[in-house]
């Protein structure tokens, strides 16, 4: 038997999802995953990994090329069905609630995010109505986004022709349009100048003030350093798990990029 | 007398709408490693396809090997070894097909400058037979870099070598540029990563176009103008706009576990810390030297209070 449950909410938003009796008494943690794995025929992609994320967390996920973390991460998000293991996403199942997992969590890359052939307000509404937001509900909310990016003269400016540092902050900003319970960010901030990087992290940390939790994979080590967790992936397992301040101790490093090169180099798979 | 010479260079696109290159001028020394330094966008592609004669400036001049980019763009496109941003060799040929290709194409044969490639190739050759467009990104980049040499260029042009590459191939890279540095061969390498300053000789901090400052990356670090903290409590966030509102601050930006600031002229560390200590009883702060990320902020923001 199913029953609607209302799922966390923000900002006095509310996202309806539909989930067995027995799992709403949930605990305070948004993504669990326990033993999770991936095969591909002979080959173990992911590697029986097991963690933790609460709300509001902004939580690292990282790894060498090939490691396994966008497999990883396509299963949390409900895109692959695991070979084995449990995992729940904002106390959705990973193999019978896919459907319930996508329309609670937003998701942004940097390789493909926003249509560039259509406006900045065309974005919105686009994403806003695929997430089931009423017109209304997108007319007021798109307003106050406009606003907030300081957007409000350029609603009608193609995406394609923005710099490249607004693009990036206007789909992170579409990403959580619909108040999702989390946010997958898949190296999300390549390319842009310092000071729009730490504009894209204030947005960031206002997400997770507000109780979107923020899970987020990147190449940029400095940038692991915001989080306040980080897990690093070698060959399909994850070998450290735990605050920047914490791992650095750890491993007796002086940055998050000595971390990563002690685990990472004894790595025997490479890969895109 | 500079190996790679820009004088008062630049370059528009659409007619003129987008400053890509706006009167650029360095000089890169023979057998330097050079690094130009900045974000998209900054005009850092312009400059490598104006210096391998694959565009031509609206404006200035330059030279490679002290041949002029325009009228001798043929003697320069013999000598120099370009490894664009976007990863450009054949997808369909195998490793060693793109490589004789290369070669061939330069009137040489891969056994005469093996030597030069040799420490680089060897870690691909186990992979020779396979196709160019299923390797990984870190054995492309080892393959377009051999490709790059195969002739025993004089200049080497490296256009975001490490961009999307994991942190232990970019360490790997570095230390093959450091080695061909070795054979005397000049590198002008750009990279988005400020990290990465630290590894040249001089660097250029590049932005909108507009070089902010060259020199050595020490040199940039000497010169940022005030004294920086680094400053941490629990709530990160909330510290954040606490800094931002507080009258006693000058600047303040997060930087992964900490946030760096720096303070209103006359204000001591310890004036700030006792005016944080009710909110945030855990705040502590230390004195810190800048790195490149630091100064490449400080110097943007102030070029950016000149333009207004």
């Amino acid at each position: 038997m199913a029953i609607v449950r209302i799922a966390p909410a923000v900002n006095g938003y509310f996202a309806a999802g539909i989930l067995p009796a027995k799992e709403v008494a949930m605990s305070n943690y948004v993504i669990e995953a326990e033993n999770l794995t991936k095969r591909f025929g002979d080959f173990t992609a992911v590697n029986e990994i097991s963690f933790h994320v609460e709300k509001g967390e902004i939580f690292g996920f990282l790894g060498a090329n090939g490691a396994g973390k966008t497999t990883a991460m396509r299963m949390l998000c409900g895109l692959s069905i695991p070979s084995s293991g449990k995992a729940t996403i904002a106390g959705f199942d990973v193999y019978k609630q896919t459907e319930s997992i996508k329309q609670n969590i937003g998701y942004m890359s940097q390789k493909f995010s926003l249509y560039e052939d259509l406006t900045v307000l065309e974005n919105i509404t686009f994403f806003g109505g695929i997430y089931g937001l009423s017109r209304k509900e997108i007319a007021v909310k798109a307003d106050q986004l406009l606003h907030e990016l300081g957007l409000f003269d350029h609603e009608n400016t193609l995406v394609g022709s923005l710099p490249l540092g607004w693009k990036q902050k206007l789909a992170f900003s579409v990403a959580i349009f619909h108040e999702p319970s989390i946010v997958f960010l898949d190296e999300p901030t390549g390319g842009v100048d310092p000071v729009t990087r730490r504009q894209f992290w204030d947005l960031i940390y206002k997400a997770s003030d507000a109780g979107i939790t923020v899970f987020v994979t990147t190449h940029y080590m400095d940038e692991a350093e915001y989080c306040n967790r980080i897990s690093m992936m070698v060959d399909g397992e994850i070998k450290a798990l735990d605050t920047p301040e914490n791992l650095k101790k750890q491993f007796n490093a002086r940055s998050m990029d000595d971390v990563f090169f002690e685990l990472a180099r004894g790595a025997k798979r490479s890969g895109d | 007398m500079y190996d790679v010479e820009l004088n008062h260079i630049t370059k528009t696109y659409e007619n003129g709408a987008v400053q890509a290159v706006k009167d650029v001028s360095f000089g890169v020394k023979k057998g330097e490693l050079f690094g130009l330094i900045g974000p998209d966008g900054a005009g850092k592609t312009s400059i490598f396809r104006m210096l391998t004669t694959l565009l031509i400036p609206d404006s200035g001049t330059a030279s490679v090997n002290g041949f002029d980019v325009v009228e001798d763009f043929r003697e320069i496109r013999k000598r120099v070894g370009y490894m664009p941003g976007k990863f450009s060799l054949y997808q369909d040929l195998t490793v060693e097909e793109n490589l004789e290709f290369f070669a061939t194409v330069f009137n040489t044969s891969i056994e005469e400058n093996y030597d030069l490639i040799k420490d680089i190739y060897v870690q691909i050759e186990p992979f020779k037979k396979r196709r160019a467009g299923k390797l990984s990104g870190g054995m492309k980049q080892k393959l377009a870099l051999s490709c790059a040499l195969i002739h025993r260029p004089t200049v080497l042009f490296l256009d975001e070598p490490t961009t999307g590459v994991d942190a232990v191939s970019r360490k790997e890279f570095w230390e093959m540029l450091r080695r061909l540095k070795e054979q005397g061969i000049t590198i002008l390498v750009s990279t988005p990563y400020m990290d990465e300053a630290a590894l040249c000789e001089r660097i250029a901090l590049i932005q909108n176009g507009s070089i902010l400052s060259i020199n050595t990356p020490q040199e940039i670090i000497n010169s940022y103008p005030k004294p920086l903290y680094a400053i941490k409590a629990h709530k990160m966030s909330a510290l954040l706009h606490a800094l931002r509102d507080s009258n006693l601050v000058d600047s303040a930006f997060s930087f992964g576990e900490w946030h760096h600031i720096t303070l209103q002229d006359s204000v001591t560390a310890e004036q700030l810390k006792v005016s944080l200590q009710a909110e945030f009883p855990t705040v502590q702060m230390e004195a810190i030297e800048p790195g490149i990320e630091d100064c490449f902020i400080q110097q943007s923001l102030a070029q950016h209070e000149v333009e207004l």
